[in-house]
């Protein structure tokens, strides 16, 4: 018994509400967290939350690569850091009221942007009071991201993973150092030391105890 | 009897699918969790058996099989002790911890082709879908590590993050080959491309990235010999030190849980799921051994399962700069240097670029 397509509509309608609800919480959550562990735990707990609305929007690819990308590799290091760092959260607070105004500048700035995207698409013919448009049966995500990737878009695509790669480098530059007298190992001597570089074997004869 | 049974399949037919779907989760659940209480028990053994001992074989099931009921004594042990929380834990952080570290390994399962007709969601990027459930099963470590507020814990949760996170780049790069030989993200697809006999699947022409993906899942569940996150010579037992009773039984129950898990997904991408070893000898025919079924993905993953343990019994633990060396310097450019082969094979139509379904 599938469901009809108007009770998936509500069904998808109310789950939108469920997740966009728990995503401003976890947002809000985020910059009023007192611990600062806590607060990468709501920004993981947002990107879940948003990654279902993509999976509501069958966008299952992006939804899936931001759950790979950014919950399971950049929280990770980024929970890492903030665990080892001892942060010192009077310090930290202490220039919050001095610049609130520069935080409400930067979300006022955010929704201009995204209520004009919104404007400019009406304006183009597309109805924006209908929920997302289920895309036919088969229609592979993926592979459509795919084909616009490596044709369209391939010059713009391979630029982004050359700066990738530059900001790597220039990752490891930066904090490589060779500091005189350190004492690190040389894997491929250990690896090739034999018994002899080690024990010495002595042969003497038995002595009596005088 | 017979027409009770029809009937009472065709009963099922009828039942909305998100009541089926809900009764297969169940089941599938609680298969994992009883395979994970008698892996328990197999892993003693054999390495019992290595070690010239006997491994457990005091408590019974109704006075037979002697060991069978130590798992469920195991159970009803850690069921009754206490849950001691320490003082200065984040006591939020220290009881999710362990449902968080759990909760991967099952519902991995979701997109996982048990048979050629069971699956319980034929998800189009199932591939991806089991990369990102499998980063996140570092989330109950990381949290636990943290949350017991203790240094040895919190240096195990330490070195289970970097070892994760570097195993894992391994493991994707993995999946890319596979992902190149068969076209497709979606696990059954992946299944039916390596249609054929033994030297059909995946394994024969993607060796190197069998044995990368293999020893990456090694190093993810954090199984000997990358076992440093428990360590117990070094940091008595890593991020779980502070964790008793049933909440250290959850953990226990992830780490097992993911073991099969990565048993069963070495099986689907190398060595055809449940395809069988002797597809397209005409004279088996369409018998147990020549068809495919539930039986070959289960044989595969008992075996998969058995190297887990011999390696156990085997090999002294990696040094924590040995780990990433093997991680970074080792792996990740097998994978490189095998993905660039396959180009190669691509451009020649050999091995599975040899189907028709590529040109």
């Amino acid at each position: 018994m599938p469901l009809t397509g108007e009770a998936t509509a509500v069904l998808v309608d109310i789950l939108f509400y469920v997740f966009a609800t728990l995503l401003v919480a976890g947002a809000l959550g985020v910059i009023t967290a007192r611990n600062p562990v806590y607060s990468a735990l709501f920004l993981v707990f947002a990107f879940i939350n948003s990654a279902g609305i993509w999976l509501l929007a069958e966008a299952e690819f992006l939804a899936i690569v931001l759950v790979l990308v950014y919950v399971g590799a950049v929280m990770v290091l980024f929970l890492f850091v903030v665990m080892m760092l001892d942060i010192n959260l009077t310090e930290l607070r202490r220039g919050f009221t001095r610049f609130a105004w520069l935080g409400w500048l930067t979300a006022l700035a955010l929704i201009a942007e995204i209520m004009t995207v919104v404007w400019t698409r009406g304006l183009a013919g597309v109805d924006l009071s209908r929920g997302f448009v289920p895309e036919p049966a088969g229609f592979s995500n993926t592979r459509a991201l795919g084909q616009v990737l490596y044709t369209r878009y391939a010059y713009p695509f391979e630029l982004a993973a050359v700066l990738l790669v530059v900001a790597i480098v220039a990752a490891i530059a930066l904090t490589l150092r060779h500091r005189p007298g350190l004492k690190s190992q040389d894997i491929s001597r250990q690896v090739a030391v034999r018994a002899e570089d080690r024990v010495r074997l002595v042969k003497m004869a038995a002595e009596k105890r005088s | 009897m017979h027409t009770q049974i029809t009937h009472l399949l065709a009963l099922w037919g009828t039942l909305p699918s998100i009541i089926r779907t809900t009764v297969w989760i169940l089941i599938i659940t609680i298969v994992v969790i009883l395979c994970v209480a008698f892996l328990t028990l197999w892993e003693r053994k054999v390495i019992g058996w290595m070690q010239l001992r006997r491994g457990p074989n005091r408590v019974r099931i109704f006075g037979l099989l002697p060991g069978f009921g130590q798992p469920f004594a195991d159970v009803v042990k850690l069921l009754t002790k206490e849950v001691v929380i320490p003082t200065r834990a984040n006591k939020f952080l220290f009881r999710l911890a362990p449902m968080l570290a759990l909760v991967p390994a099952l519902a991995a399962w979701a997109v996982i082709p048990l048979s050629p007709e069971l699956v319980v969601a034929k998800a189009n990027a199932g591939l991806l879908y089991l990369l990102a459930l499998s980063s996140m099963g570092v989330y109950g470590i990381i949290l636990a590590g943290w949350a017991a507020n203790s240094k040895y814990a919190f240096l195990g949760a330490m070195r289970s993050a970097a070892q994760m996170v570097a195993y894992e780049i391994a493991m994707g790069f993995a999946l890319v080959g596979v992902l190149m030989a068969s076209g497709s993200m979606s696990l059954g697809t992946i299944i039916a491309h390596q249609q054929g006999g033994l030297l059909s699947w995946n394994w024969f022409w993607l060796f190197p990235l069998f044995v990368v993906y293999f020893i990456s899942g090694v190093a993810e569940t954090n199984r000997a010999p990358f076992d440093v996150a428990e360590g117990e010579s070094e940091i008595v037992a890593g991020f779980h030190v502070e964790y008793s009773g049933i909440a250290f039984a959850l953990f226990f129950l992830a780490e097992y849980a993911n073991m099969i898990l990565i048993s069963a997904l070495t099986a689907v991408f190398f060595f055809g799921g449940w395809q069988a070893p002797f597809a397209g000898y005409p004279f088996l025919g369409a018998t147990l051994l020549g068809a495919p079924s539930f039986f070959w993905l289960g044989l595969k993953v008992f075996v998969f399962l058995f190297l887990f343990l011999w390696f156990r019994a085997t090999f002294p633990r990696y040094r924590y700069d040995q780990i990433m060396r093997l991680g970074w310097k080792a792996l990740i450019p097998v994978t490189l240097v095998w993905i660039g082969a396959e180009m190669l094979m691509a451009a020649m139509h050999v091995g599975p670029w040899a189907k028709s379904w590529f040109h």
